[in-house]
């Protein structure tokens, strides 16, 4: 009974550890905001004195973007463009193509197929987007130039059916999470009512799992505004106002690789320029991200 | 019912059925093409890669002549960039994936986190290497290092180490943190000795499916301004003299597998891109065989621990 004090003591020092770690603990969960803080500051803070230099309004209606030369133009369109098109080309195939792949494996697919076909798809998002990009130049391009001879060696076209590739897999695996949600009994009701498993697929299972399926299109187009290594190797890294995806144009993010690639002195105006560029890039982001978090919580409260 | 009307309604459900028929073959196609392009790919680089796999380009650094050009830098730096990506986001995601499961109040901080690591999951890779060229590189002065290069790509796969790990943990069932606290256990010790043991399988696919992604990752590293032409190795970790480990190897300067690759894919000799396709069958092969253990792992530890 006297060793009463040492436990007491023990247990007091076992406590504090308690603390130390769960402080520790929360410090490491509070560094993704940090990260967050630190990416929106950085951007911003390195802007300032770009923004100061141009104003907004020329940065969003000038029509060239010609930082780096002496009869210097800072509008941000033609970067847009080209991220646009080489987005839109990009889901142009990975929508029709992921929601198919999507409808086929949650609804018609059977279950060892699903299971051996999965695995492969996963392969295709984890392919690093360098080796797309060679890809795309040294493969697509040139099968494209058969079919359209004056096709020239870089184009948006080539970089953009192989990020639309590239995003299948994102496309297809959330909108089949989303559908193979959709509780059993819903499609039960259809089928009761003489429905085909096409008809039950196409007019409930898919309306019911809109939300889901949104997001990941969303997600789908989020990814293609901000892939990089495709775009800066197959579409050409000279800013080019144009929307035919038959030609040579920049992205936002092959501007900045561009640049990077280069000389960057800290302060410089190339320097400034690419985090202006990011600052774009990363509103334009942000907003689908936010639409598609939103879309996610409504099929959660759906049933 | 008259027999026509029977044939009728037949010939309309065989219609239907078509649909069905039609679709099936639909998808089945739509996975093929997937499948197909994976595979040109592969043979592609395979084909074009092939003359040029000989122990040479492993143990040769870069080279104005294509012939001599090898890949030594680049995989060793990507190895040692690795290494330091594992050690800083393991430990940071990790305890952030079991401070949100087992610790975290209901309040709104922790939605504030919550949402917060699937809003960096979104975040575009090159944004990374902005973050890490403003902030590790000149506010902290880290310069064009091998340690500013894991920590960004550490940045970059946290959510899914995170995400990862809280998926891990949640699986293990309530009752076996009830047992541990039953027998006195506090909240780490079962946190600690019952919970992280039962979740390592998940835990070590998600950090190997990260550092997957993070081989792979070209933009953000060019983005901090990494050198593409690199013909030395960083000093050493090992060294003679006491204390025989030197440090001096996270501040060196480096190049890495894919901006290897990218470097020769840009140049317009042929001859550079037989390099780019082997230097692009390493890194594939180094891809393929982490996502390879990832999914052994996963069905490993699945298949072993029944609750």
């Amino acid at each position: 009974m006297n060793n009463h004090k040492p436990m007491y003591a023990r247990r007091r020092g076992q406590l504090l550890r308690e603390r130390a770690i769960e402080s520790a603990l929360f410090l490491a969960a509070l560094s993704s905001v940090l990260t967050t803080f630190a990416i929106a500051g950085v951007l911003i803070y390195e802007s300032v004195p770009f923004f100061r230099h141009v104003p907004i309004l020329d940065f969003l209606t000038d029509t060239q973007w010609t930082p780096l030369f002496d009869n210097a133009h800072y509008g941000i369109m033609p970067l847009v463009a080209g991220t646009l098109v080489t987005t839109l080309t990009a889901l142009f195939v990975a929508i029709p193509l992921g929601t198919i792949i999507a409808i086929y494996l949650s609804e018609f697919a059977p279950h060892r197929l699903r299971e051996i076909v999965k695995p492969f798809l996963e392969l295709l998002g984890a392919v690093p987007t360098v080796v797309f990009g060679y890809f795309a130049l040294i493969f697509v391009t040139p099968l494209l130039q058969k079919i359209m001879p004056d096709l020239p060696g870089f184009n948006m076209l080539s970089a953009g059916l192989v990020m639309g590739i590239m995003i299948i897999p994102y496309v297809s695996s959330v909108s089949e999470d989303a559908m193979r949600a959709v509780p059993m009994h819903i499609r039960e009701g259809s089928y009761a009512m003489g429905a085909t498993r096409f008809q039950t697929a196409v007019r409930v299972v898919v309306p019911s799992a809109f939300s889901g399926i949104a997001a990941a299109y969303i997600l789908g187009i989020s990814r293609a505004v901000g892939e990089t290594m495709i775009v800066a190797i197959a579409a050409g890294m000279q800013p080019n106002l144009t929307w035919n995806p038959l030609e040579p144009a920049a992205t936002i993010t092959a501007y900045i690789v561009q640049v990077a690639l280069g000389d960057l002195p800290h302060g410089s105006v190339g320097y400034q320029t690419i985090f202006a560029a990011g600052l774009t890039l990363m509103l334009m982001t942000l907003g689908f991200n936010i639409a598609g978090f939103a879309l996610k919580k409504r099929i959660r409260e759906a049933y | 019912m008259a027999k026509a009307q029977v044939e009728e309604i037949r010939g309309i459900i065989s219609r239907h059925k078509r649909w069905d028929y039609v679709f099936g073959v639909l998808g089945l196609l739509s996975l093929m093409l997937g499948v197909l392009v994976l595979l040109a790919l592969f043979i592609q680089l395979f084909i074009e890669g092939l003359p040029r796999f000989t122990a040479e380009f492993f143990t040769s650094f870069p080279s104005r002549r294509a012939e001599q050009a090898g890949i030594l830098s680049a995989w060793v730096g990507t190895l040692l960039v690795m290494l330091v990506t594992a050690l800083a986001a393991i430990p940071v995601g990790v305890g952030a994936g079991i401070y949100l499961e087992e610790y975290a109040p209901k309040n709104w901080l922790t939605a504030v986190i919550e949402i917060n690591v699937t809003n960096l999951a979104g975040v575009p890779s090159i944004v990374y290497g902005l973050l890490a060229l403003g902030l590790f590189v000149y506010a902290f002065g880290l310069g064009q290092s091998i340690l500013a290069a894991g920590l960004t790509l550490a940045l970059l796969i946290l959510p899914v180490v995170i995400v990862a790990t809280r998926e891990a943990i949640r699986a293990v069932p309530g009752s076996i943190r009830e047992a541990a606290y039953a027998l006195g256990a506090t909240k780490f010790q079962t946190v600690l000795h019952h919970v992280l043991p039962y979740s390592t399988g998940g835990i070590l696919t998600g950090v190997i499916i990260g550092l997957s992604r993070a081989i792979g990752e070209t933009a953000p590293i060019i983005t901090i301004g990494a050198l593409t032409f690199i013909a030395f190795l960083p000093a050493p970790p090992v060294t003679a003299e006491f204390p025989f480990l030197s440090f001096q190897w996270l501040l060196d300067p480096f190049t890495v597998m894919p901006i290897q690759m990218f470097n020769w894919t840009s140049r317009p000799e042929e001859a550079f891109l037989h390099n780019a396709a082997a230097a692009g069958v390493v890194l594939l092969a180094m891809t393929l065989a982490m996502n390879g253990v990832a999914i052994w792992l996963r069905s490993r530890f699945r298949s072993r621990i029944k609750w």
